[in-house]
């Protein structure tokens, strides 16, 4: 009978110690731990959203990023194309301005070649006209060495100016 | 005060202790074993296994630990009696006082023959209070580690990641069956739980701090079970009163319904009680029998007594480890039992 009968100092000392330990624990014991242990299961639920979150955005970035690299490489392309086009007709505006260039400065060098043909004549002509005049000088100089050579000279040479002064 | 008398008088013995619960770790069965028990041929008699046996299990007066050369060691543990006055004094000094011990073991006057109000520090009360400081202290410095440390940033380390798991899987039930108020009774589920579990295994370790068998004590179980009543019951909603006194059946068992309830509102906290005490206690009667076999055959030959004592050890260990699930089970299911009580306590009405 000693088992089943509840004894009654057991009784008490259980109802106080269990009932001052619970009290201490229930203050300051369980609600510490379970309180922050839930704040830490809602932060890994928050920080699981929050990744799947940022996952979907992720992936969508990298679709955008894609689309955009797609469009950068066709605009990449056509300016590619525009440059090398640019740089044909560039290429080709130059060889032709070149061209007319050449062609003026050649026509143009073709004019001064021929004035200076012209001048270089004129110096010749001159030249040539002053040395026949010496030639003539001197050959003169020694005709009329004797005198009556000399008036005969002069004769012809009075009646050519006075036919010139004649005729104006 | 009274602790620390007793943490003194503990003290005091270490030495005796000491040697004997190194020597019980050495083979944890045996150290089962009682240790009064003499050899057969220093005690020619029959041994008293149930008297073994229920000494093991039941209260004392002071805490016999061993006999150690003859000589029995034991912590005295201070007898309090309310009779008339205060009395305190130790066994051995209970005559003195004149109080003496029936043949249940317990105090009586020896004049009068009655009981007084004993309030003695028993085996079991020591035990009780060692383990529920043992626990405090256990759940104080856990709940230090959280108020320390930042548990957003840090997984729990040592103390607090051995305790975790064992609260929030309580906690965790709480929230399941109880409503949304489920906080406020989560703290004593966790009590419950975990004062169970720690008392359920002390009382399997042979030696000294553990060995007392608390929680197949009736005493104890009872007040558990209450405590588990009267938060059941000073907490009940409307809906769950109404279920009881008035609930919806026909007509010709609305008598009848309330008398049921009633009995089985009652009914629960006595099967708490029974369903724990019981298999705590058959748990420890089953252990100390087969340790007992040891030297009930120690008579009987060479051959027989050491071929049964391998049989009895082995059988031992596997009490042993089917005690340690039981341990777990019986603390689980006597909280789990509690939540769905206060679950159905807090039901709302549909």
């Amino acid at each position: 009978m000693n088992l089943v009968t509840p004894d009654f100092g057991l009784l008490f000392w259980m109802v106080v110690i269990f009932g001052l330990v619970f009290f201490l624990l229930a203050k300051f014991g369980f609600p510490i731990i379970t309180d922050m242990v839930d704040k830490r299961n809602a932060k890994i639920a928050q920080s699981l959203k929050d990744a799947d979150e940022i996952e979907a955005r992720m992936k969508a970035w990298s679709q955008e990023q894609a689309r955009l690299v797609e469009e950068v490489r066709k605009e990449q392309a056509a300016i590619l194309r525009e440059a090398r086009e640019t740089k044909a007709r560039i290429v080709a505006e130059g060889k032709a301005q070149a061209r007319e260039e050449a062609n003026k400065i050649l026509s143009q060098a073709r004019t001064e070649i021929a004035a200076e043909k012209e001048s270089a004549i004129r110096d010749v002509r001159r030249e040539s006209a002053t040395l026949a005049v010496q030639v003539a000088e001197k050959i003169l100089r020694h005709e009329l060495s004797d005198r009556g050579s000399q008036r005969a000279f002069i004769d012809s040479l009075l009646d050519e100016a006075s036919e010139a002064d004649l005729r104006s | 005060m009274i602790l620390t008398f007793l943490i003194s008088l503990m003290l005091l013995q270490v030495p005796g202790g000491d040697t004997l619960s190194s020597a019980s770790l050495r083979d944890p069965v045996r150290a089962n074993a009682p240790e009064r028990v003499s050899p057969p041929e220093e005690n020619e008699d029959d041994i008293d296994v149930g008297e073994i046996i229920f000494e093991h299990i039941g209260d004392e007066y002071e805490w016999h630990i061993t006999e150690w050369k003859g000589k029995p060691i034991a912590i005295p543990l201070p007898c309090i009696v309310i009779d008339g006055g205060v009395h305190v004094f130790t066994l051995h000094h209970a005559e003195e006082n004149g109080y003496t011990l029936n043949e249940d073991g317990k105090l009586v006057n020896a004049a009068t023959g009655k009981r007084p109000i004993d309030l003695s520090i028993t085996k079991n009360v020591l035990a009780l209070m060692m383990s529920s400081l043992l626990l405090l202290v256990v759940v104080l410095l856990t709940a230090r580690w959280y108020r320390r440390h930042d548990a957003l940033k840090e997984a729990p380390t040592g103390l607090a990641a051995l305790m975790e798991p064992l609260v929030m899987m309580i906690h965790d039930m709480a929230r399941e069956n109880i409503g949304a108020d489920y906080r406020k009774y989560s703290p004593y589920l966790c009590m419950a739980f975990l004062w169970i579990l720690l008392n359920n295994f002390l009382g399997i370790m042979p030696f000294f701090p553990g060995g007392a068998n608390l929680t197949g004590n009736i005493a104890i179980t009872l007040v558990l079970a209450l405590f588990t009543f009267f938060i059941v019951n000073l907490n009940g909603t409307k809906h769950y009163y109404k279920e009881i006194f008035n609930p919806d059946v026909p007509v010709f068992l609305k008598p009848v319904m309330p008398v049921i309830e009633v009995f089985s509102a009652f009914m629960k906290p006595v099967s708490l009680t029974i369903r724990l005490f019981a298999n705590m206690l058959a748990g420890h009667i089953m252990i100390l029998s087969m340790v007992c076999i040891i030297f009930i055959m120690a008579k009987y030959g060479p051959l027989l007594s050491g071929s049964m004592t391998v049989v009895s050890v082995l059988f031992g260990v596997f009490l042993d480890a089917l005690e340690c699930l039981v341990s777990f089970i019986q603390a689980y299911v006597f909280t789990t039992l509690s939540c769905t009580y206060i679950g159905l306590a807090r039901q709302k009405e549909e």
